[in-house]
Formats: structure tokens, sequence, C-alpha cells
């Protein structure tokens, strides 16, 4: 692990705990059990002033500090978690999050801009620290030390009789400073935490001049650290060479007998070692003397029995620091259950697993052209593989879409307070699993429809009062999925939409024609039209008509749908559906003369032999009017039809069409390939695909082709 | 072998100039006085090396004085209470620690 890879795991970390953190300050107000939520919030500040120590960016740990002295209050249970003090804290986040960003960009120092932003917060949080004293969150209460005046004479000899403080004991491997790792910083982190009372620097495994490597560590440490923190939290100082240096703790008060044992797994000598701990002010002379007196005289464990019999050590702190370290080892187990990978990597898979099931189809080929039994059998037992290889590899790019939900807490909780709304968001579906990529994208169109619910949907709390509903508007963010593909939907419990308001503001915009009768599922898709906002008032959220049409065509783009329903006076619920994935699908294939075309399978509704009267675009089917398409007329292809062709009945969005084509060739596993920027123009067409053959085969986009039909045949304006 | 004369360390005194500056540490003969004056930044591995030479003088039985240690290097020797170790006379920087305690 280099420093820059290190670095970009800070980084990543610090964003999660961010999250996290934001999370827990939306939570808090609700919560009943506000003490967790307030620990999870500390925690993430007091782990990202760590790390930032870690890496000498001491702009950020200026900045974390004063932000976790006010938690530390908070969690002390001496400053009340207030509305306000959430706004400001929520503020600080974001700043903390431009801070890691900078140094995600290379500013490892910070920029002017930045610190005059942070200035403000700074200002605001000190007047909730009410005594502008020292805070550190690890200072003694003065009851405890009562006098403790840092000579450094004293600091050799004077108090410490009982120890009331911790004991470090560490000694770095040989990689520890190649890796980017110093343990100064890891030292200059452990004062802030507290107060290094003594130190003494390891110097024995220092080899002789020409032997020793300048970029290796030989170092150790004995350190007497006075604190308040827990042993955890000293731990998590060393987090980052824990595996690659010998660390041990004690805790205050620590039995005699476990100096000794200090002193005995070091290697070296054992008065020398005893000399440091007495250096560093660990032990005193006597106890040392007495010590290793003692392990001499009773080479046995007795000791600690003898102390506790002489009632001078407390065995639950021993106890207690045991739990705790177990606690921290499961921890660290549950951690090692997922592991982070490259999201490149995965990409790289997943192109893998296309070329093989493209590969694998071509063997297919081959192998039913050969007429060898055993080949045949064969290629279709690897076929089965390559398919489940495929859905696991597809499976790996499965994410839950909670964290996404999860961020519109902090943009409900915003736009609430800028409308001056009463707004609570429920999550429903969190669990719910879809393609990374898609995940991605479907954030901005998902924070356009939350906007655009709360700012026209929901009404003001005196007009809900006036109509009867609870004062509190409720928007629900739901995801589940559906036949091959996912739904998320967005509802409210607002106005609704108003048909006569669309239909008359559609018409003064020429999108339809005075005396056309409109279902109301597509009165309500118009405000998916470009250019369309019935909004009386613009806000700076939305109503500048440049909204929802966007959203469409976001959505479209990743070959999903969107759907409205309302009622008026009671809410609007917008449904967006969308593939479960945009790499490979299950596909159909047809032919028109020698050119082969794929159409996802799960928009084909079934297969049916033409039939038609000559000159119409239109098909009876079981009663039904069934508009349709000719392919060959659509992509001018040349020649006559061919005897006996088919109609594909495709089904989108509520709407069936039909599409002539000459040959049904059947399922084919389809790997989509993006089109090149030439063919950004051609309509009906979403990509191609590589046949076993090697020849290409277009992917027909069908709610393009549906949509087509229907405005043939004036079912659609 | 004639003393030699007082070598002048400039700049960072890290991991990153670790290899270049040891031979200059160690040269034969061994400089009797290092000037830190212009060190600008001194980490865990600076640390070693200035403990090598010093070790190494030692064991020679000759002398090695540090002096005019920077801001940077009074930090770091405060930090690790290495005063002792080097045995020059640094009276200064441990008040300063104190009052840093104290404010």
């Amino acid at each position: 692990m280099d420093l820059d890879d290190a670095l970009e795991t800070f980084i990543v970390e610090c964003g999660e705990l961010l999250e996290d953190m934001e999370n827990a300050l939306l939570g808090v107000e609700q919560a009943e059990e506000k003490d967790e939520m307030i620990n999870a919030i500390f925690r993430a500040a007091h782990t990202i002033k760590g790390s930032s120590g870690l890496f000498s960016l001491d702009h950020i740990v200026a900045f974390t500090h004063v932000v976790e002295s006010v938690l530390d209050r908070v969690r002390g249970g001496k400053l009340v978690i207030t509305d306000k003090l959430i706004v400001v804290l929520l503020s600080c986040c974001d700043h903390m999050r431009a801070l890691v960003d900078a140094v995600a960009q290379g500013e490892r120092q910070g920029n002017p801009a930045l610190q005059q932003q942070g200035e403000p917060l700074v200002t605001q949080l000190r007047t909730f620290l009410a005594a502008p004293t020292q805070t550190i969150p690890g200072s003694v209460p003065s009851t405890m030390l009562p006098s403790h005046t840092p000579d450094p004479v004293q600091r050799i000899n004077g108090q410490g009789v009982s120890a009331d403080h911790w004991h470090i004991s560490v000694r770095f491997g040989p990689d520890v400073l190649r890796n980017g790792m110093d343990p100064l910083s890891m030292f200059r982190y452990l004062e802030t935490m507290g107060r290094i009372r003594g130190i003494a620097t390891l110097t024995d495994l220092l080899p002789a001049a020409d032997q020793m490597d300048p970029e290796q560590c030989y170092l150790g440490f004995e350190i007497a650290f006075e604190s308040q923190v827990d042993k955890a939290a000293i731990e998590r100082v060393f987090e980052f060479v824990r595996d690659d240096c010998r660390l041990l703790i004690l805790p205050p008060h620590s039995l005699i007998s476990d100096y000794v044992s200090l002193i005995e797994q070091q290697q070296g000598e054992l008065t020398r070692l005893g000399d440091m701990l007495m250096h560093c002010g660990t032990l005193t002379p006597q106890e040392l003397d007495f010590a290793l007196g003692t392990q001499e005289s009773t080479p046995s464990t007795p000791i600690g029995t003898i102390l506790v019999q002489q009632g001078s050590v407390q065995p639950e702190v021993v106890e207690a620091a045991l739990t705790k370290q177990k606690l921290v080892k499961e921890a660290g187990a549950a951690e090692s259950k997922s592991i982070r990978v490259d999201a490149d990597k995965l990409d790289q898979l997943i192109n893998l697993v296309g070329e093989l099931i493209i590969a694998g189809a071509s063997v297919n080929l081959i192998a039913h052209r050969a007429r060898v039994v055993e080949l045949t059998e064969a290629t279709s037992k690897l076929a089965t593989l390559v398919e489940d290889v495929r859905d696991s590899a597809l499976q790996l790019r499965m994410v839950r879409i909670g964290a996404t939900f999860n961020r519109f807490q902090r943009v409900v909780h915003d736009v609430s307070r800028d409308l001056g709304k009463d707004v609570t968001l429920m999550i429903d579906g969190e669990e719910t699993e879809l393609d990374k990529t898609v995940v991605e994208k479907i954030g901005d169109p998902l924070m356009h429809l939350v906007r655009n619910s709360m700012d026209h949907g929901i009404e003001s709390a005196p007009e809900r009062q006036l109509r009867g509903k609870p004062v509190q508007g409720t928007l629900k963010l739901n995801a589940f999925h559906d036949s091959g593909a996912i739904v998320i939907t967005v509802s409210d419990d607002g106005g609704g939409l108003k048909k006569d308001r669309i239909l008359a503001k559609a018409m003064e915009r020429g999108l339809v024609e005075a005396g056309h009768h409109l279902s109301d599922s597509e009165i309500f898709a118009l405000i998916f039209e470009p250019g369309f906002s019935t909004a009386e008032k613009v806000t700076n959220l939305s109503g500048r008509g440049v909204g929802l049409d966007v959203v469409k065509r976001n959505i479209t783009a990743l070959r999903g749908t969107v759907g409205i329903a309302s009622e008026e006076g009671v809410g609007t619920t917008v449904t967006v559906r969308l593939p479960l994935t945009l790499a490979i699908i299950d596909g159909f294939l047809v032919s028109v003369d020698k050119a082969v075309y794929a159409i996802p399978l799960d928009m084909i509704e079934e297969c049916v032999a033409y039939t038609a009267e000559p000159g119409h675009d239109y098909t009876n089917l079981r009663g039904e009017v069934l508009p349709f398409i000719r392919l060959r007329e659509l992509f001018s292809v040349h020649g006559k039809p061919a005897k006996g062709e088919n109609i594909v009945v495709l089904k989108h969005n509520g709407q069936k069409a039909g599409l002539v084509v000459d040959t049904l060739l059947g399922e084919f596993q389809t790997v989509i390939k993006p089109l090149g920027q030439m063919f950004a123009q051609s309509k009906c067409i979403s990509g191609s695909t590589i046949l076993g053959s090697g020849d290409v085969a277009l992917i027909l986009d069908v709610p393009q082709l549906v949509r087509q039909a229907m405005v043939r045949t004036g079912q659609l304006q | 072998m004639s003393a030699a004369a007082p070598l002048f360390i400039e700049g960072e005194l890290t991991i990153f100039r670790a290899m270049d500056l040891k031979p200059v540490l160690l040269a034969d003969p061994q400089p009797l006085e290092i000037n830190l004056a212009g060190v600008t930044d001194i980490d865990t591995a600076g640390v070693q090396l200035l403990m090598l030479a010093k070790k190494t003088a030692q064991a020679s039985r000759r002398e090695l004085r540090l002096v005019a240690h920077s801001p940077a290097v009074m930090e770091v020797f405060d930090l690790l209470n290495l005063a002792a170790f080097f045995g020059d006379p640094l009276v200064m920087p441990v008040g300063k620690k104190d009052k840093q305690h104290g404010s």
C-alpha cells in the first residue's frame, strides 16, 4: 500500500463516514434512543479527525476538532442537541466534505477560499462551547491530578505511583515508513486525544551503519499517555499500521504483573526495558524494583493474586480492557467479509463475460453444423455454465438502492426548510438491488422528482389543515422488482395534478389540439413534455420548465420509462421503470431479408402470423386493432417480402404495437454494445450486438417503435 | 585525518531523501557537527538517521554535536523526548513545550 492508495482509501472512507454522520444527524431528532445516534455522529467526526491526522492534513484536523469538541459536549449531556445545532452541524458536514474533496484534488493543505468558508462555521460552533476553555476530549478533570505542572524533571520521577494513565508500547515493523506511515503523525494525533506524559524512544534495534537501510523503521516507543478515551480509540490511532507493528496497550492502574510480562515480551535486556518504563513515567523506581524482584522469586504468576489480596489493583479494569479488545476483534472479522473492488475491474469482468457469451454463441453454431453429438452436448453444458457466470458477474455489480434513497433524507430536510413546509420522507424497499451504473444515473432524475413533489405536490401546512389532512406532508420513496425490471415510485400526499389546468396549458402551448380526447394518463404524461410547467410561481427549485422533460430524457436514456398517476386532492405517484442491467439482456432475434435484429425479450408479448388487408398499417388481433410497422419499410430494405411474414407483438407502457418481420430466429443472449457517435441520431435503434457467426445485429428500440406506431395511426399526438 | 567541516543539512530530512542523506551523514571522516538550522521538515526516517550518526560516532568514541536545531527539528525532538539521547544543550524547547501545553 503506497501513500496514494492509502489516501484514496481515506477519501472513500471519509465520504462514507460523512454520509453516516449526515444520516444520523437527520435521524437524531426523531430517534427515541438518541444516545446511540449521538455516539455514531461523534465517532464519525472522531475517526475523520484521526485519519486526517495520520495524513498530516492539519487543516482538516483543526476544523474537525472543533466539531468533535461540540459533539463531545453533546455526548456528555452538557449540551442538548437542538434543531439549530443540527443545522450548523449539517453545514459542518458539507464543509468537511468540501475539505476532503479538495484533498482528493491534490490540495493537501487546503486553500484560502475553503478556510474562509470554514471560519463562520467555527465561530458558530464556538457559541456552543459555552466556556471557551480547552476542550480536548481527553483532558483529565483536575480532581484526578491535583498538581500537574508538566516539569520535565518531575515527568521522570514524580507522579505515577498509581499510574493513572495508559501505557502504550509499540514496535514498528520495518516497512512502516516505506508504506508512507510516519509514527510521528500518530503521536501527534495521540496528543489531540489526551496528553503524552512521557515517551521513551527505543533504538536497540538500530543496526550498524553499513547494515542500516535508511528507509526501514527500526524504532520502538514506550509512551505514558494520559487520556479518558477507551482502549479501542487508542488502537485506532495505530489502525493503519496494526498489521505491521507490535502494539501493547495497558490500561490505567494495570497490574504490575502486566508490566512484567510486557518487559518479558520485549527483546533486549530486561533492566533496559525497565528503565524505559521508568523513563516515560509509567513505573516508579520502587515499583520497577518490586516488579523485577517478584518476578525472580516467584516465576509463575502469583503477583497478580498477591496484589489483588493487597487490594492495590482493580481486576475489573483488566477485564474491561479484555472485553473491549474482543469486541474490536469481532468488528474486524465482520469487516473482512466484504472487500472493496475497483469499479473498473468489475466493468472489465463484465466486458469479458460479454465476450465469452459471444464466443460461446459462435462455438454453439459450429457445434450444430458439425453434427457431432458429444460436441453439441458439451457446448450446451458450457452454455449453461456461461449463463451462470453471466448472472453472478452481473450480480456483483448489483448494489442496494438504500444508499441512494437515504441521501434524500437530507434533501427533504433542507428543501422543506427552504420552502417552509413540514415534510417527512418514508423509504421502502431499500434492499432492492440494481445495477451500479443505473444507480449512479438515477440519482439526478430522482432528485428532480422529489423536489418537484415537495415544491408543487405537497401543500403548505395551513392549506393542508384547511383540507383536513395531517399537517405534516409525506413523501414516499419505494423500490421493487417487477418482471426483469426495477420499479421506483415517488409518491406524495399533496394536492395532485389538476387535469384541466394541464390540458389548458398544453393547448396554449400547442401540444394538444382542442377537442381531442385524451385519457387521464395521457394528460398526466404531458407534464414530461419539453417546455411544460404549470407552476404559477417560479421558485429556485422548480417551475422553470426545464425539469421534468429532462427527467424523462435521462430515464429513457437508461432504457427506462416513466409514468404518472394522480388524484386531485389526494396525491401523485410517479413510477419509474428501469431495466435491471445495462450490459447483457435476453434478446429475441428476427430477420428481414439477410439482416438480423434483436429485440429485448421482456418487451415481446407474443408472435403471430401476418395477416392484414393490403394497404393498411394495422391488423385485427383477437378483435383488437393492432397498429404495426413494417421493419422492411422502416429500414428501407430492398426486395420483396418473404412468404409467411410474422408479426411480433411489442408491449410497452400499456400500449401494444406490431412489428412485421420476415423470419423469427428465436432467443439469444444479447450483449449490448453501444453504437458509435455516428448513429446517435438514428431513432428506433438502441444498440448493437454480435452474433455467434460474428455478424452484427442491431438492437431495436422498442419504446420508440411503439410510439411511432401510435403516431402513425393517430392515437398519439 | 583532519577534522571534518560542520555539515549543513538544508530542506527536508525525511524518508524521501533518506537514501541520499545516509552516505552524507556517515561520510568518512564523519562530521563533528551537524547544523540543522536549514531543516524544514523531519520525520521518523530523519530522526533515525540522526540517531544512527550519533551511535556510529559514539561507537568510534568520537563526538557528534547537533547544533542550531530548526523549529521543525525541535518540535520532533520534543515530541519524542530525544534531547537526552543526543545530549546536546537544548534547554529552550523543553520550556517551549510546556508553554504550548499550557495554552
